[in-house]
């Protein structure tokens, strides 16, 4: 393995490495340019350095008001998550057999990725719509008062927002199932079957552990998705704003650094949860490789 | 039986097999219904149900404030108004799908050519897993930051006094700051370039690890030259990535709308932004008549993409 490598390996070292460039050179001027001074403006020059603009964001009252869009999104991508893995895990044992119907779910989950993101959107907006009208002359027809003077739409982050989230994640969260029950040996279940265990305790105690590195990807990919999903977003949220939806439309309106330091805090934070997703699941391999 | 129930007890005492080797056919024969369950009722409500509702909804007629479930195909003739009168001068709506498609095949080309060139660099030249992966992770990070930022990302840099700018006009190539950077086709193509070349990077790279090496040596010892070696051995084995790659970012820029309206100022049309546009004007029949162009065009395009490969592979 030590023949000289070719010319064209430089090249195409050359090109990756302008491709890196190209992908976190905008990253890099605006992390720079959120720690620009407080009198500074959008673009370089840098006027000093100081953590003004992060403080502006964390007192809030500056242009960037970001408060309740980010609890919403923070704990519905939380909920996305969990219903990810939830629902990716059992479809995915579902697949290891064979039932009716199962080519037609698996088309479907493609087709949810492929159907344009709006036109996802407007038609979940168009349901609730047309369930808002049910529930509407339902009420007035059975002469119930609270939607009479109450009610106002279906639509929210948590019904049809959630429903949005879940037609983008979960074909995601099932392909990557789909990758790993296909390497998984099931020699280890019939091992405890064997042995007398319970379904229950065979996925308990056998499968579960096996694929649980996988479900961390899964979760991790659920949640990311989530945080930062606008377009499906953009019809389904109600009167109601995620962090993505708040900040596209601040960004034409917001003429300060504050929201580069709102990028930085973002992209820190993904960068973290990343960081430690996978040292938990080197940590849990680790672990396993121990007891042999 | 009792003794059976003896064996089992001690992982689960409160059942006799019997009733377990009952439940457990009829468990065995159910558990997957029950276990695809919660999906296909998700994607039934979430998604099949409402594109019945936007075809439905396309052919209902609307006032100011709603929407009236009466038969109508006036929503069509609304959006295609004035196209067949007006040719061979081109109406808003084929002017606004043309636009559109020359973002997708540029976009298309753009991610297709850098895409495959990086995954052509980390499959064939990188030759350890670990500078493999490491090289991947480094692609991936900047997957994680919100889309938004990475597309704000480009002000300090495209602006009019940005970086770019200065950057000319420091070395005296300009003498006023260039205008077009920002807010314009190319900061979109520029904006969607960035944002989805790792999606054609990724499938594309999985199609070339599954490349038997033998056969790169075979070509070559049968006195390919490099590039016919790519041109008929390597690229036709990449086709599936390449598809899958290619279907990915032409559906992702034939529905865009955010990109282009936050990299186009807000100035450039597209199918995406109408249908957006439309629904604030609670105009949901017309919007819905988009919606089921836009899918059917969309559609069509995929169509396309796996009848040219398919013919590709007839000849």
């Amino acid at each position: 393995m030590t023949e000289r490598r070719p010319r064209s390996f430089y090249v195409l070292a050359l090109v990756f490495a302008l491709f890196l460039v190209f992908l976190y050179g905008p990253m890099i001027s605006v992390l720079v340019l959120s720690f620009q001074g407080p009198e500074g403006g959008l673009v370089f020059p840098m006027t000093g350095f100081s953590t003004h603009w992060f403080q502006r964001l964390w007192e809030g009252g500056g242009q960037v008001e970001i408060g309740g869009a980010l609890r919403r999104s923070f704990v519905l991508a939380l909920v996305v998550m969990v219903l990810t893995v939830t629902i990716s895990v059992l479809a995915g044992l579902a697949f290891r057999r064979t039932f009716r119907g199962a080519t037609i779910l698996l088309y479907v989950a493609i087709a949810s990725l492929i159907v344009p993101s709006i036109v996802v959107s407007l038609g979940i907006a168009l349901e609730f719509r047309l369930l808002d009208d049910a529930i509407k002359a339902f009420g007035t027809s059975a002469g119930i008062d609270w939607i009479q003077n109450d009610f106002v739409s279906a639509l929210g982050p948590f019904t049809s927002g959630l429903g949005a989230h879940l037609t983008w994640t979960l074909p995601f969260g099932l392909l990557i199932m789909f990758a790993v029950f296909n390497r998984f040996d099931p020699a280890y279940e019939e091992a405890a079957r064997d042995l007398g265990a319970t379904p229950w305790q065979t996925f308990r105690h056998v499968t579960l552990p096996m694929i649980a590195p996988f479900l961390i990807g899964v979760a991790v990919f659920g949640f990311t998705l989530s945080w930062d999903e606008l377009a499906r977003s953009s019809q389904v949220m109600g009167s109601q704003n995620t962090l993505p939806m708040q900040l596209a439309a601040k960004t034409t309106t917001v003429t300060d650094p504050e929201i580069y330091a709102l990028g930085t805090a973002t992209t820190g934070g993904s960068v973290l949860l990343v960081l430690i997703t996978f040292t938990l699941i080197s940590l849990m391999q680790r672990r396993r490789a121990k007891r042999g | 039986m009792t003794q059976a129930a003896d064996t089992t007890a001690e992982v689960r005492p409160a059942r006799t097999s019997a009733r377990r080797r009952g439940a457990g056919r009829a468990g065995a024969v159910l558990a997957p219904y029950l276990q695809a369950a919660p999906m296909a009722l998700v994607f039934l409500v979430f998604f099949v149900l409402p594109l019945a509702a936007t075809i439905v909804v396309s052919f209902w007629q609307y006032t100011q404030y709603s929407i009236e479930p009466a038969f109508t195909a006036q929503n069509y003739g609304d959006v295609f108004y004035g196209c067949l009168a007006d040719l061979p001068s081109l109406c808003t709506t084929f002017l606004t799908y043309l636009s559109t498609l020359k973002f997708c095949l540029i976009v298309w080309l753009t991610t297709l050519v850098i895409g495959f060139t990086i995954a052509y660099f980390l499959a064939f030249h990188v030759r350890t897993l670990k500078v493999q992966v490491i090289c991947f992770l480094l692609c991936t990070i900047p997957f994680w930051t919100s889309i938004v930022i990475r597309m704000i990302s480009w002000i300090p840099l495209l602006g009019r006094n940005g970086l770019v700018n200065q950057a000319l006009m420091g070395m005296g190539v300009i003498d006023t700051p260039l205008e077009g950077l920002l807010y314009s086709d190319f900061a979109v193509i520029l904006a969607l370039t960035h944002l989805y070349t790792l999606f054609m990077v990724v499938p594309i790279f999985n199609s070339l690890m599954r490349i038997d090496l033998s056969l790169i040596e075979a070509a070559r010892d049968s006195g390919a030259s490099g590039a016919q070696t790519l041109r008929h051995v390597i690229v036709p084995l990449a086709r599936p990535g390449i598809l899958i790659g290619s279907i990915f970012v032409v559906t992702v820029v034939m529905g865009d709308f955010l990109t282009i309206g936050i990299m186009g100022g807000q100035q450039i049309a597209s199918v995406g932004k109408v249908i957006q546009t439309q629904m604030q004007f609670l105009q949901f029949p017309l919007a819905a008549a988009n919606a089921v162009i836009l899918l059917a065009a969309v559609l069509a395009g995929v169509w396309a993409l796996l009848k040219l490969v398919d013919i590709r592979k007839e000849l």
